[in-house]
């Protein structure tokens, strides 16, 4: 009987280790970037890690000598609209696919499911000739238009609104609701959960876009954040640690509360995605 | 999923239409095609600008020389595609993106099954660790980079001033070929686990509890119970995060850009990086989209086997 | 192979009991049954029986040996579960052995075990399928195959046959039953469904707010129910409760109400409830003195079950034979025929059993019905 205890007490112990091993793995990077954010670079260059000038002056000189909150701004703007167009076009073609009824849509499907066989990466080329040619370059523009739909966000709200009973569909023909009522006062408020993941999932994205606004953008006015991280890397500051250490947390705080809050929709999003 | 998707109401409509009541002059789906163009024309305008007819300029563009405007200026056939088979250069891309992709796979599936695995006993404050664990879901590209740049930083970073308290020489991680890769790996894989923690705790959880519970009645080891019960269960989760793992390392651009360039040496010279140095740095833009149809040929076959695959495995 | 349940309880804060003070001994090769609403911990008691849940309190003795703080393996019993718990990548064989395999026993005498459970269940011809390609009713006998294939004495079944439409769930438990005689088990089954626990049982627990209401063979349950939980969860349609009221001057004899109720036991003047089963009601259609309106009626086939409304507007269900010329809304006479139990106030506790009689007279005096 004390055996048994015994032993489950030391797997316990060793469940724990393990737990903590995993943990300082995934949190150094993060522990040490916000660390040295708060100190002085003088001391960081010397391979200190410990100082006695611990401040937030690496924040101030980030925010009044570096365009960051500009960059910040950028990013938001544009992966807030872009998300929001994903989120209507998207829906809008799912909702295509799934209940109306025309010639070709089988057909328009698998055209739809093949773009997600093409890598953007493969296809800059050709986009940035074109944007350019339009006329958009160095705009917030040419980082949304590009993206104000997806075929991954059509066909998982496709899959989504596969799961809606269709007895709905017929309660709402008999209440004589529209396409467009029962669109946007059933389906969407019924596939609630997997809207929110490719909000999500949209935002991300555009947020993390890297490749394409690096080609289409040359002013700060414009830069996103992950572009301007760059942009502050390259320039003479690069060996001011901590002020990049700081820079590197304004950015990333906002993510990190975001994720927070939003993991438990962000969780059973993903999987009804991955699983379904 | 097709026969759902085929609503059975659709099936009267069609009888109906061939029907006397068509005369009446009532046909729910009238204005379907109306609505069809209304919410489905917006994409479509869409992706046709920017994914079809870019695919199929791309294509277009291998058989070309190029202008540095990017126009077509001697069609050459499939020389670019000779020219590049052919170089040292492209080859020795090809294998740094595949070690790269498998290296990548392999550490992110094997370390986000046991951060999933170590997840899901209930110990206290195991929401803490859980939230950890799925964190790096939040880390961008370029924070990432900053992130692991200080820790492989030559002189001030944290990797080598360990190395020095140990007495061992300090490694010149990003300047050394070797090592370049190795160091990519490591800040890829660690900017993975955040999603494939989430997927695979997901799949964990979705494993019904009795299997193991009549596992343990029969006394069953716990690495027994992981591998005949756990990791057949989550195969399909298994495959399908392989999958996105490998298209998504195949296109890994943003690390390369921020911690490398490309170097030392090209050995951290990948797919996107090459085209990207090809095209916009070299003017190169036939050569490049060659270059683009390559990969864009590797990642879709991938996608093709994971559509492929998803279809059968239905079963389970 | 007995098992000796002492005082079992199970908390998992130290002051919320969800099963308290559990004691019984179930005797070898008995079959044994634990039966109760959902939610009232029947699982859980099951669960930690089989080790895969620790016991908070009380002591569990296997053939007089103290298992309380063993694992599950050490325990020598098997477990058949609501879902089945088969693995879907394996085949029915290698379901049936995995265990088996598991403990690494030699393959000859894994592949005599497997055969031979899979003839008990007769899924002989289906040995190399997936349980995806299966019926319920295969994959529950996959899963009985599984724990025959075990060898153990003791067998714990966590409703089995919930996942099965009904004419299935009614073969099936002739099945189980035979199976469970011809290997000598030892086998507690829990359900939600008294028929099963009354059909198939020696002996059955009734569970109910954690704790045992009533542990007996099931016509002693039916017969005489420890309390009105007992006696209403057992038994369809469910038994008429009628509150009534004993007058001191009264006592012993018959209590006056709508109907009428023969109390032969002295009991004191007071509140109680009266418990009186459907088929111990009778209906007569031609007296004049109705004390009743018929509101309802199910034709059931050979009978029916009558609703009806007394006039001091109390329910009653009634059992009759199908061969009655009732209608709705029509007034009749209900009098008690059969059986009728006289329970406590607040129903924990039964006082009395009456093999009743009435002179099927409705009440005279409507002003007398008082409080029921």
């Amino acid at each position: 009987m004390t055996q048994y205890k015994k032993r489950k007490k030391i797997q316990h112990i060793l469940h724990y280790s393990l737990l903590i091993i995993l943990t300082i793995f995934i949190i150094i990077p993060f522990l040490l970037g916000l660390w040295t954010s708060l100190l002085p670079t003088a001391d960081i260059s010397k391979g200190a890690l410990w100082s006695s000038h611990i401040s937030l002056d690496n924040y101030v000189t980030a925010i009044t000598q570096t365009p960051i909150i500009r960059y910040l701004f950028n990013s938001l703007v544009i992966s807030l609209l872009t998300m929001f167009a994903q989120v209507i076009f998207c829906s809008m073609s799912a909702y295509s696919f799934v209940f109306l009824k025309f010639k070709g849509r089988d057909l328009l499907f698998y055209v739809f499911l093949a773009t997600m066989m093409l890598p953007f990466e493969a296809e800059v080329i050709p986009n940035f000739t074109t944007v350019r040619d339009l006329g958009l370059l160095n705009h917030y523009a040419v980082m949304i238009i590009p993206f104000l739909t997806s075929a991954f966000g059509t066909f998982m709200l496709r899959q989504a609104f596969l799961q809606i009973p269709g007895e709905l569909k017929e309660a709402g023909d008999i209440e004589g609701l529209s396409h467009w009522q029962y669109y946007y006062k059933v389906v969407m408020p019924y596939s609630k959960i997997s809207v929110y993941t490719l909000a999500a999932y949209s935002f991300l994205s555009s947020w993390n876009q890297y490749l394409w606004p690096m080609l289409t953008t040359f002013s700060d006015n414009f830069r996103p954040v992950q572009d301007g991280l760059r942009q502050l890397q390259s320039q003479e500051t690069f060996n001011n640690w901590g002020m990049i250490q700081a820079s590197a947390a304004i950015i990333i705080i906002p993510t990190l509360i975001a994720l927070f809050f939003g993991q438990h929709y962000f969780k059973s999003g993903l999987n009804e995605g991955a699983i379904k | 999923m097709e026969t759902q998707a085929k609503n059975p109401n659709f099936n009267i409509a069609s009888k109906k239409k061939k029907s006397a009541e068509l005369s009446l002059g009532y046909n729910p789906y009238a204005k379907d095609k109306l609505y069809a163009v209304l919410f489905l024309g917006p994409s479509l305008l869409i992706l046709a600008l920017f994914v079809f007819y870019p695919m199929l300029r791309t294509i277009y563009l291998s058989f070309f020389l190029t202008n540095n405007l990017g126009k077509p200026t001697v069609f050459v056939g499939l020389k670019n595609y000779f020219a590049l088979f052919s170089s040292n250069a492209y080859i020795n891309s090809l294998i740094a993106t595949l070690v790269y992709v498998i290296a990548v796979s392999i550490f992110t599936i094997a370390i986000g099954l046991v951060l999933a695995q170590a997840a899901t006993k209930k110990v206290a404050g195991i929401n803490f660790f859980r939230t950890i664990f799925s964190a790096t879901m939040g880390v961008s590209v370029s924070v990432a980079a900053i992130f692991w740049l200080f820790i492989f930083n030559p002189s001030v970073g944290l990797l080598s001033q360990l190395f020095t308290a140990l007495n061992l020489t300090p490694i010149n991680w990003l300047t050394e070929p070797g090592w370049a890769m190795t160091a990519i790996v490591i800040s890829t894989v660690w900017m993975n686990l955040g999603f494939t923690f989430l997927i695979f705790f997901g799949a964990l959880q979705s494993v019904p509890y009795t299997l193991y519970e009549a596992a343990q009645i029969e006394g069953v080891s716990k690495s027994y119970q992981f591998f005949h019960i756990t990791l057949p269960m989550i195969s399909p989760t298994i495959f399908f995060v392989s999958i996105i793992t490998l298209i998504e390392s195949f296109k890994s651009f943003g690390l390369i850009d921020l911690m490398t360039a490309g170097g030392p040496n090209n050995a951290t010279n990948l797919l996107v990086y090459r085209i990207y140095q090809d095209a916009f740095l070299n003017g190169n833009y036939g050569l490049a989209s060659t270059e683009s149809v390559i990969l864009a040929v590797i990642i879709a076959l991938f996608t093709f086997i994971q559509f492929k695959v998803l279809e059968k495995r239905v079963t389970y | 192979m007995s098992i000796e349940l002492t005082n079992i309880s199970k908390t998992y804060n130290g002051s919320d009991f969800i099963l308290s003070d559990i004691s019984v001994k179930i005797e070898t090769g008995e079959f044994f049954a634990i039966v109760g609403p959902s939610g009232c911990g029947k699982s859980t008691l099951l669960r930690m029986i089989a080790g895969l849940i620790p016991i908070s309190n009380g002591q569990l003795r296997i053939d007089d040996e103290d298992v309380t703080n063993l694992p599950p393996q050490e325990r020598a019993l098997t477990m058949v579960f609501q879902n089945y718990a088969l693995f879907p990548f394996l085949n029915v064989k290698d379901n049936v052995a995995f265990g088996l395999k598991a403990r690494k026993m030699n393959s000859s005498e894994i592949n005599t075990r497997v055969n031979h459970a899979l003839e008990l269940v007769n899924l002989t011809d289906f040995s190399e399928r997936k349980p995806g390609e299966l019926s319920g009713g295969q994959r529950q006998r996959v899963a009985l195959a599984r724990a025959i294939a075990s060898d153990a004495k003791i067998c714990l079944m966590d409703e089995p046959l919930s996942n099965l439409d009904a004419q299935l769930r009614n073969k099936m438990r002739s099945e189980i039953r035979e199976l469970q005689q011809k290997l000598g088990l030892t086998l507690i089954y829990v359900t939600h469904d008294q028929v099963e626990a009354m059909t198939m049982a020696d002996r059955i627990m009734v569970l109910n707010d954690a704790k045992a209401q009533q542990i007996d063979s099931a016509s002693n349950i039916y017969d005489t129910p420890s309390n009105t939980f007992v006696a209403s969860f057992f038994g369809t349609p469910q038994m008429n409760l009628l509150p009534i009221t004993l007058k001191e001057n009264k006592q012993p004899s018959d209590v006056e109400t709508n109907l009428k109720f023969s109390i032969t036991n002295s009991l004191k003047a007071g509140n109680y409830l009266v418990g009186v089963r459907p088929n111990a009601l009778a209906i007569d259609e031609v007296s004049s003195k109705t004390n009743a309106i018929v509101t309802n009626i199910e034709y059931l086939g050979t009978h029916s079950i009558v609703h009806a409304q007394l006039d001091n507007s109390l329910e009653l269900r009634i059992e009759v034979s199908s061969t009655h010329n009732l209608s709705t809304t029509e007034r009749v006479s209900v009098s008690v025929t059969g059986n009728h139990y006289i329970f406590s106030e607040d129903g924990q506790k039964l006082l009395n059993t009456n093999g009743g009689y009435t002179d099927g007279n409705a009440s005279q005096e409507p002003q007398l019905q008082h409080s029921i």
